[in-house]
């Protein structure tokens, strides 16, 4: 993992002075509250509902023990004991006070962590593939990467003051991860047919009120030109986007009116220039990254007992099957850890949760975690023969529960319960969902289904790239959910479709698990997941026994639902 | 009278020459042996102002918000073209902008009188040493 170097350290303390001198000059009039408000937001720091809440880049979603540690305090010496992760691998905390703000930016400086461009109209902090370094499909680390793009973006004087915020996305597997195509700049990591490595670029991405898929801006980008090009992109949005218009400011509108081929050339034009400021040392700095990112020290060990625990615990059985991944060295899993427990705000962790995944870092980890965009935390290198011990710990603090993937592994942003723009709650939905369906005991045969929810047209809940999508409106004052399906978030992007009119917050869970009992009722075989039931047979069927009235189609649920235990019964005795 | 930030701190402005728009300047015709100061919006294509960099000694580049931050990337781009005049920033530019302004290749700042009293020149000149900490200029060095 990368460590600071003095420079690192220099600024990042830098960076605390001058945001305590900016909350002084803030309170002694030098600067107005328009003039305060970009800068604070470079720092992390938002207005929301009820209080500030400051949110804190966990860069590309990497940290070690330590870090987690000290989330954790902060959590309970600021805040209220929690912390929240989010789709883009930050935790916010939702209740500090003003005052308090610079102590905890020195907090997180002490270890080498910090808020900076987690908000406002600048380059924020660059996501990366949760599993990078650690999955069998990946074709290259995209960390080293990912923390060259964050040096460079780090107070870069020219982008500062966009017309909008700017997100940036890596990849190294062909396996989509970390939605690439939702991003302003999406980069996959490729190699050419000389197999030398290099980047795919995709820009104007993006989801919100206009949701775009990103349209690749160059197919194969050498190594070497990552920054002067990345540069020259920017460079290109900051001087063409549009700043009449808030919600016209995206590169994915500047993209959309002037067309890929335009800007295209407009950044090849510009990239030439721009190549020539770059003097070699950013390739070198590269090499040096790709060392500190290095695989750690695998242990080898036996694996007799977990072979045993396997067989012998049910619990520990369905943790494996649900929420491990493949290794790329065959002794270790990637062990992902929900924070979904039925019931639960999706995303959030209780101090003493974070300091039993730090504690289960340091022991059995290789020292290191993972916050995935799905809003989970990841120990990315587990041997096998400690998988029991970790499950059992897990389960000590309420962090076993088995659902990574299933239906009750939502995506939810805070919604009307934090959230100063929401429009409706999302948090309840996602718990009732969840709730509903645990008590049914379908999660499992429903199998893998991606549900994200957002409380308002921003689309934090990448609502438009679930297989099932919910989205929370204002209607007249009333509350209301519109369902979109068919989204997909991986390579194969695609915006869901709109199910037909919305329901009200006592309808929409109903209306869920019509969709659910219609998928289950249609699909070829319990093989076929939701989405590719959705692919193969669209929107109609769905359509048609969602806007049924509920008397006509009670009759057929009933009967579906008791083959269905029928069918559960007789597996249970085979 | 406007006063003029440098890394010195505040000064008052002891340019006398006459400030020209882009059009005025194109019907003048300029040879090389003129000096002309511009003053110039941040939506200028810096590719126009290209030909005549041998016959303007100053650019002013105005910044009417400070959080439209076209003139930052206006300026850089301006230098990497090869304009080696003295390069200005006027109008609404924070104390907490001077390290990027600087940076982007602007020698000195323009700003109002009303401005100079909110943000004395102690919160410019904390910020006037733009060259360390700075991840852009270290990571464009030689290798």
């Amino acid at each position: 993992m990368y460590s600071y170097t003095e420079f690192d350290n220099n600024f990042n303390q830098n960076r605390v002075d001058q945001f305590r001198s900016q909350v002084t000059r803030r309170i002694d009039g030098s600067l107005t509250e328009d003039e305060f408000k970009p800068l604070r937001l470079m720092n992390g720091l938002y207005l929301q509902l009820h209080a500030y809440m400051l949110r804190v880049a966990i860069p590309y979603g990497t940290l070690n023990s330590q870090k987690m540690y000290q989330l954790a305090i902060i959590a309970d010496k600021y805040d209220r004991g929690y912390g929240h992760f989010t789709t883009r691998q930050n935790i916010q905390y939702n209740w500090p006070k003003l005052k308090d703000v610079p102590d905890i930016l020195q907090d997180l400086a002490n270890v080498e962590m910090h808020a900076v461009q987690t908000s406002g109209n600048c380059i924020r902090n660059v996501t990366a593939d949760h599993f990078a370094g650690a999955s069998t499909d990946e074709i290259e680390d995209p960390r080293p990467t990912a923390e060259l793009i964050r040096q460079w973006s780090t107070d870069h004087p020219e982008f500062s003051f966009l017309g909008r915020k700017f997100k940036i996305a890596i990849t190294g597997s062909p396996n989509d991860r970390a939605v690439t195509k939702a991003h302003d700049i999406g980069l996959r990591m490729v190699r050419n047919n000389k197999n030398e490595p290099g980047y795919e670029v995709i820009i104007g991405g993006g989801l919100g009120r206009t949701p775009m898929i990103g349209k690749v801006l160059r197919s194969f980008l050498p190594r070497k030109d990552i920054l002067p090009y990345l540069e020259s992109v920017m460079q290109i949005y900051n001087m063409l986007g549009r700043r009449d218009n808030k919600y016209k400011a995206r590169i994915k509108i500047t993209v959309h009116e002037h067309g890929i081929n335009k800007i295209c050339d407009l950044v090849e034009e510009r990239f030439i220039i721009q190549r020539s400021s770059f003097g070699g040392f950013d390739q070198k700095l590269l090499i040096k990254l790709e060392k500190a990112f290095a695989a750690p020290i695998y242990i080898n060990e036996p694996i007799d007992s977990y072979n045993k625990s396997y067989q012998s615990d049910p619990l520990f059985r369905s943790f494996v099957d649900t929420n491990l991944s493949e290794h790329k060295n065959l002794n270790y899993s990637i062990v992902s850890i929900s924070l979904k427990k039925h019931g639960q705000t999706p995303g959030d962790a209780t101090s003493q949760q974070m300091r039993m995944m730090a504690n289960l870092a340091k022991k059995y980890g290789h020292d290191e975690l993972r916050i995935s965009h799905e809003q989970n935390v990841i120990l990315p290198h587990v041997h096998k023969s400690n998988l029991y011990k970790v499950f059992n710990e897990l389960k000590s603090v309420e962090l076993d529960t088995a659902n990574i993937g299933l239906i009750s592994d939502i995506i939810a942003c805070p919604g009307m319960d934090y959230c100063a723009l929401a429009t409706a709650r999302s948090i309840p939905i996602a718990q009732q969902i969840a709730m509903r369906f645990n008590q049914l005991k379908l999660e499992n045969d429903i199998g893998e289904i991606k549900i994200k929810i957002s409380g308002c047209i921003n689309a934090c809940g990448h609502h438009h790239i679930g297989h099932i999508g919910i989205l929370g409106l204002d209607r007249a004052g009333v509350e209301n959910y519109q369902i979109t399906l068919g989204g997909n978030s991986t390579q194969n992007t695609a915006i869901g479709k709109s199910l037909g009119p919305g329901f009200s917050y006592t309808e929409i869970i109903p209306a869920i698990e019509k969709i659910i009992y219609t998928y289950l009722d249609i699909r070829s075989s319990n093989d076929e997941t939701f989405l590719e039931t959705f692919n193969r047979v669209g929107l109609t069927p769905f359509k048609k026994i969602v806007y049924t009235p509920s008397e006509i189609i009670n009759k057929s649920t009933a009967t579906f639902a008791n083959n269905n235990n029928e069918s559960f019964a007789s597996q249970e005795i085979k | 009278m406007n006063v003029i930030v440098t890394d010195n701190g505040f000064e008052s402005d002891t340019w006398s020459n006459i400030f020209l728009t882009l059009d005025k300047l194109l019907l003048i015709n300029p040879k090389s042996t003129n000096k002309f100061s511009l003053d110039v919006p941040n939506t200028t294509d810096p590719k126009e102002l290209a030909p005549l960099f041998a016959c303007i000694s100053l650019i002013r580049i105005a910044f009417l918000n400070s959080t439209d931050g076209r003139g930052f990337t206006l300026a850089s781009h301006l230098r990497l073209l090869g304009y080696k005049g003295r390069l200005r920033a006027q109008g609404h530019v924070l104390a907490d902008q001077y390290t990027m302004a600087r940076r982007c290749g602007y020698d000195e700042i323009e700003i109002s009188i009303e401005l100079a009293d909110r943000q004395p020149e102690k919160q410019w000149l904390s910020r006037s040493d733009w060259k360390s900490n700075c991840y852009i200029n270290q990571l464009k060095q030689l290798a």
